[in-house]
């Protein structure tokens, strides 16, 4: 009975703690000398290379960030990797479980509502993988086939739209993950996998013959991923867009661009070989965190 | 987490606008709309499924209490163990992905037919291991007087056991059938476009994740509560004054 009350009361310390420091992380991280940074499990930009450890260059750029956000506040910063999902991101920045959420998250609208994002690092185009034989080039040729996306992406409604607007007709699959996606289309259930460049990117780099498939198609839209944080922290947003501008001032964000994107890595040693976008040079160059729906009107 | 957005499910799907009736026609497609379309799925996998597994569960079962048949019922223990033992999840995978590939024609089987083999098969072990437990409950005398009338074996389990070991196991059925509607939401994983998958990539859309999840909680519900009132109000019909176990507790 006593270790329950013991529990409760630690635990509503707790709570109460992280509540009253909900919106000025810097204090938060600075008192704790712990910063916790979102991780995803296998997004091109940010995954686990097994026994905890995660990698990707949104993962190492976020750890930069951290260091720099160390000598902000005068402490060098632990780092605790937090593993989210599509579903749970949003609600474990607000909640203050996450610092700071560098994986695959597109800045649109609507998250704007519940947290802010940090200058844009990375512009991911959707387009789509099929088989090199297949003779599918355009989004046209798509009409009566079947497409493949995976549940729970912001490609689907890309998708609908496209279909939509251009009067074509085709059949949509969703797979449960990125990587089941990719095996409908290599088992043959679908005849296209729409999704992020960088995803099919290193779809085909895993597969048994990358030679197989064939990245092709127009950009279906265009979306900016960034850092999401909580929202409502003037103070801490400024240190993390701070620190990117730095990294991207010494030339050190196109290094580790070129450690992620063109260099072999782990854990399987393969090369997503994946040159860096005009559109993701263009963010470099003018840092900002508009939504995406600021790209679709260009 | 107080800020509700209950309008969320009268957005159209495509350029997220709020349509008047909610309830879309035509070109608008809304949530609802959706929704409502995946809750189709969940039902008619269900119920396929369940028709399936009652099928082959019925079968199963009695050839496992079958005297005299050693193969047949080492055949059916073989069956229950094999589908009993392997997870749900995996069987749906194996079904997908595996015996297609070992057998060609299937790959053109939708994915539907192969989740309701699947959950069908897999619910069947169950079902019947319930069978047998049904029809070993009953006293040995009835089947030795359903032979001394000179039944043959189809006639005294057709006319003397079945009818009452299906009513003795109307309580687990129940619960079976309940089941084989929340274990359908593992068809998401193989893409069809049920309620879990609803959920998962609506949630995702609208950034409405509890609101969309309510709903879908509701229609499992919904579902389930229909099925269990069906099967009690089946309960009580088929109930024979007299008979013990009927007249116990009735309810489950």
């Amino acid at each position: 009975m006593n270790k329950q009350i013991v529990a409760l009361t630690i635990s509503m310390l707790a709570a109460g703690g992280a509540f009253a420091q909900a919106n000025d992380t810097l204090a938060k991280i600075k008192a704790s000398g712990n910063i916790s940074l979102g991780v995803r499990d296998s997004s091109a930009l940010s995954f686990s290379l097994g026994g905890g450890k995660y990698g990707g260059f949104h993962t190492e750029m976020a750890e930069r960030i951290a260091e720099d956000l160390g000598k902000d506040v005068g402490t060098k910063l632990a780092i605790t990797f937090t593993p989210v999902t599509s579903q749970n991101r949003i609600p474990l920045v607000q909640n203050g479980t996450v610092d700071l959420e560098c994986g695959s998250t597109t800045n649109n609208a609507a998250r704007q509502k519940d947290v802010d994002f940090a200058s844009t690092t990375y512009v991911e185009v959707v387009r789509m993988v099929v088989k090199a034989n297949s003779g599918i080039k355009e989004l046209k040729d798509l009409n009566g086939k079947t497409v493949s996306t995976t549940t729970g992406t912001t490609s689907v409604q890309t998708l609908r739209k496209n279909e939509r607007a251009q009067g074509i007709d085709f059949k949509e699959v969703l797979g449960k993950d990125h990587a089941d996606s990719f095996l409908l289309l290599e088992s043959g259930r679908a005849d296209a996998f729409v999704m992020d460049g960088s995803i099919l990117a290193a779809n085909v780099a895993k597969a048994k013959n990358p030679a197989d498939f064939k990245i092709v198609g127009p950009e279906l839209s265009v979306e900016p991923i960034a850092c999401m944080l909580r929202k409502g922290d003037p103070a801490f947003l400024k240190a993390v867009d701070a620190s990117i501008a730095r990294q991207v001032k010494d030339g050190s964000l196109a290094k580790l661009y070129d450690k992620w994107f063109i260099q072999p890595i782990p854990p399987a040693n393969v090369t997503m070989n994946l040159p860096v976008s005009d559109a993701t040079k263009a963010a470099w160059a003018n840092l900002n965190n508009k939504p995406m729906e600021d790209y679709v009107k260009k | 987490m107080g800020n509700w957005d209950w309008m969320v499910f009268c957005k159209d799907t495509t350029d997220g606008t709020l349509v008047a009736s909610c309830y879309g026609t035509g070109h608008e497609y809304t949530y609802l709309n959706w929704m409502i379309g995946a809750w189709g799925w969940t039902i008619a996998v269900s119920l396929s499924a369940l028709a399936v597994a009652l099928l082959a569960g019925s079968i199963i079962g009695i050839l496992r209490t079958l005297p005299d048949s050693p193969w047949l019922v080492r055949f059916g223990n073989a069956w229950v163990e094999l589908f009993r033992n392997v997870p749900l999840l995996v069987q749906i995978f194996l079904w997908y992905f595996v015996v297609p590939a070992l057998v060609p024609p299937m790959k053109s089987f939708p994915s539907f037919a192969l989740v309701v083999i699947a959950l069908g098969l897999f619910t069947s072990a169950r079902i019947a291991e319930q069978l047998r437990s049904g029809i070993q409950a009953l006293p040995r005398g009835q089947r030795y007087a359903g032979m001394a009338v000179g039944f043959t074996t189809p006639q005294y389990y057709r006319y003397v056991l079945l009818p009452m070991a299906y009513r003795i196991i109307l309580p687990p059925l129940t619960s079976e059938s309940m089941n084989i509607f929340k274990n359908s939401s593992v068809a998401f994983a193989v893409s069809v476009p049920e309620l879990t998958q609803f959920y998962l990539q609506a949630g995702e859309e609208t950034a409405r994740n509890m609101e969309v999840y309510i709903g879908v909680v509701v229609l499992y519900v919904i579902s389930a509560m229909v099925i269990n009132r069906l099967m009690a109000y089946v309960e009580k019909h088929s109930r024979v004054p007299g008979f013990v176990v009927a007249g116990g507790t009735g309810g489950h």
